[in-house]
């Protein structure tokens, strides 16, 4: 009756002649908790599903059939006309090269001074270690704008056109990428700087040649993510006033102009070219990553 | 010429340093002993400033050192070259790159970043190189080449920056028996030949009974003993390093035994 000293009340004890015991104990405790949580969420979806319904503008079930007449519209007219969709495919190629190089400067700006901002925001780095909180803030404050609200405040201080948008996108980049870079800085290896160091090496010279060929692969990796990402954010600025094919398929999207085969040639180069992009860039960014043996 | 005088170095309210103070004049091979913790890479980290002391004076041809701010202060390291245990290089980067990064303080940083070299300093780096026994390794990434090698690369670097003083953090403790007698003879080498000033922290007695003028044992941040190997007798080691009667010499030793016996059974 030993036992009974340690555990007032007797329960069965794990065997330790057979652990398999304990792991289908953990198991079976794991699900409860799973299917508790899986409860919760669902009460909770279940109760906030009147309050969203009574606060929405039309009716939630009444519109749902009607989801799909927008885009059936487009395609039946876009079927009907679908002579006119190659030519009109080529006809907005230049402005989806205008839409893909907004998105190449801004990523370039954007990156140049996320590079920047990370260096200085970066423990170990930065050249003046006090100020390291207010250029982590900075970030953080380039970060939270969202890249469409600075378009539309800078629609109105500079009126529309590619540079609002470049100026935009590059803003929420430097916030965006600076936070990625000096992530990626903070693991350098710090050896080098220090032997840089001392042989009296200026900041600039000691990070150039210290830091970035070790940051360089993954700060390329980042970037081209980035760019991927901004192709995307520049096409929809076009809907808000800013240049490129985002302008263009605002235009024809407007309801009851007959210009849906527009949209559907618009929507096709678009898609084909954010594929090639992001196929291109994921191949790229494994190469960098991890070598040209991996990739 | 050189004189350290009460230098003290605190991390919070334990002292790393305390109270250092010791003169070398001419061109001495100075080797510094103790245990890990005593001291010894603060007392060379606050020569070449990669540390700031807390309170003291390190004065060098009249000027205190450790006043120095900004560029005077990047002067100074440019004229105190310093050895790491760990090389301390730009791995990525070729060997002769790395030798000339012992230019850096008089080259702007515009002319670092595309990478523009004089030619009269490419060729020194290459005469250095030679002069340390790789020339033929130039061309290959600092990465490729042993510990052994690399460090001599660290050395070249070292000279190019033709200094008045060398400091050496542990130059041989990650390099193998072999390795660390090439480095530690390189260096000796320098000195002998050059006539420059080295300072050097070991952590074996025989590296430094071997190869050093003068030794300074350190113990827990205080300058305990300052002598010539001779004077280096097994009770002062014992003192130094705060051990026991079981202390022993020969077990920590690196030095390479001239086993004959041994060779000669190999050879017959």
């Amino acid at each position: 009756m030993a036992d009974l000293a340690f555990a007032p009340t007797p329960e069965k004890r794990p065997d330790l002649s057979q652990p398999q015991h304990a792991y289908v104990r953990m198991v079976r405790q794991k699900r409860v908790y799973g299917a508790n949580l899986l409860g919760g969420f669902l009460l909770l979806l279940a109760t906030g599903f009147h309050v969203a319904e009574t606060r929405n503008a039309g009716d939630f079930l009444s519109g749902l059939p009607m989801l799909g007449a927008f885009p059936s519209e487009v395609l039946s007219e876009g079927w009907a006309n679908r002579a006119n969709v190659p030519g009109l495919a080529l006809h907005f190629i230049p402005s989806l090269i205008e839409t893909l190089n907004i998105a190449a400067v801004s990523t370039l700006l954007g990156g140049i001074c996320a590079a920047l901002l990370a260096l200085l925001s970066t423990r170990g780095l930065a050249p003046f270690p006090r100020l390291i909180p207010v250029f982590r803030r900075t970030m953080d404050a380039l970060r939270a704008l969202p890249d469409v609200v600075i378009a539309l405040v800078l629609i109105y201080v500079l009126g529309g056109g590619p540079i609002p948008a470049v100026m935009a996108i590059a803003i929420h980049t430097s916030g965006a990428l600076g936070k990625l870079f000096s992530e990626a800085a903070e693991n350098a290896d710090l050896k080098p700087v220090e032997g840089l160091a001392s042989t009296g090496a200026r900041w600039g010279q000691r990070i150039w040649l210290g830091i970035l060929p070790q940051v360089a692969p993954n700060w390329a990796s980042y970037l081209l993510m980035r760019f991927e990402i901004n192709v995307r954010v520049s096409a929809i600025l076009g809907f808000v006033g800013q240049g490129g094919i985002g302008a263009d398929m605002k235009v024809a999207m407007q309801w009851g102009q007959g210009k849906y085969d527009e949209v559907v040639a618009i929507f096709l180069i678009l898609f084909f070219t954010i594929v090639v992009i992001d196929r291109s860039s994921d191949w790229l960014r494994t190469r960098l990553t991890k070598g040209a043996h991996h990739g | 010429m050189l004189h350290v005088q009460n230098v003290t170095r605190r991390f919070g309210a334990k002292s790393a340093v305390d109270q250092a103070s010791f003169s070398v004049s001419g061109s001495a091979f100075v080797g510094v002993i103790g245990r890990s913790g005593a001291g010894k890479s603060t007392l060379l980290r606050m020569m070449n400033r990669l540390t700031d002391a807390t309170a003291g004076e390190i004065v060098f041809e009249g000027r205190n050192i450790l006043a120095l701010q900004g560029a005077d202060k990047r002067a100074w390291q440019s004229q105190c070259a310093m050895i790491f245990q760990q090389f301390n290089l730009v791995p990525r980067m070729d060997v002769a790159s790395n030798v000339l990064h012992g230019i850096l303080n008089r080259r702007s940083t515009l002319a670092t970043m595309f990478n523009v070299w004089p030619e009269a300093d490419i060729l020194r780096a290459l005469t250095i190189l030679d002069r340390l026994g790789i020339a033929e390794q130039a061309p290959l990434r600092a990465e490729a080449l042993s510990g052994g090698q690399q460090q001599r690369v660290a050395i070249a670097r070292a000279l190019m920056q033709d200094p008045k003083i060398i400091l050496a953090d542990e130059p041989i403790a990650s390099l193998d028996p072999m390795n660390a007698q090439v480095v530690m003879d390189t260096l000796r080498r320098i000195h002998d030949e050059d006539g420059r000033m080295v300072i050097a922290n070991l952590h074996t007695l025989d590296t430094a009974r071997r190869y050093c003028d003068r030794v300074i044992g350190m113990r827990d941040g205080r300058i305990v003993f300052d002598g010539t190997p001779d004077q280096l007798t097994t009770s002062v080691a014992r003192d130094i390093y705060g051990a026991d009667d079981s202390f022993n010499e020969s077990a920590t030793s690196t030095a390479i035994p001239a086993d004959t016996a041994y060779a000669e059974t190999m050879l017959a």
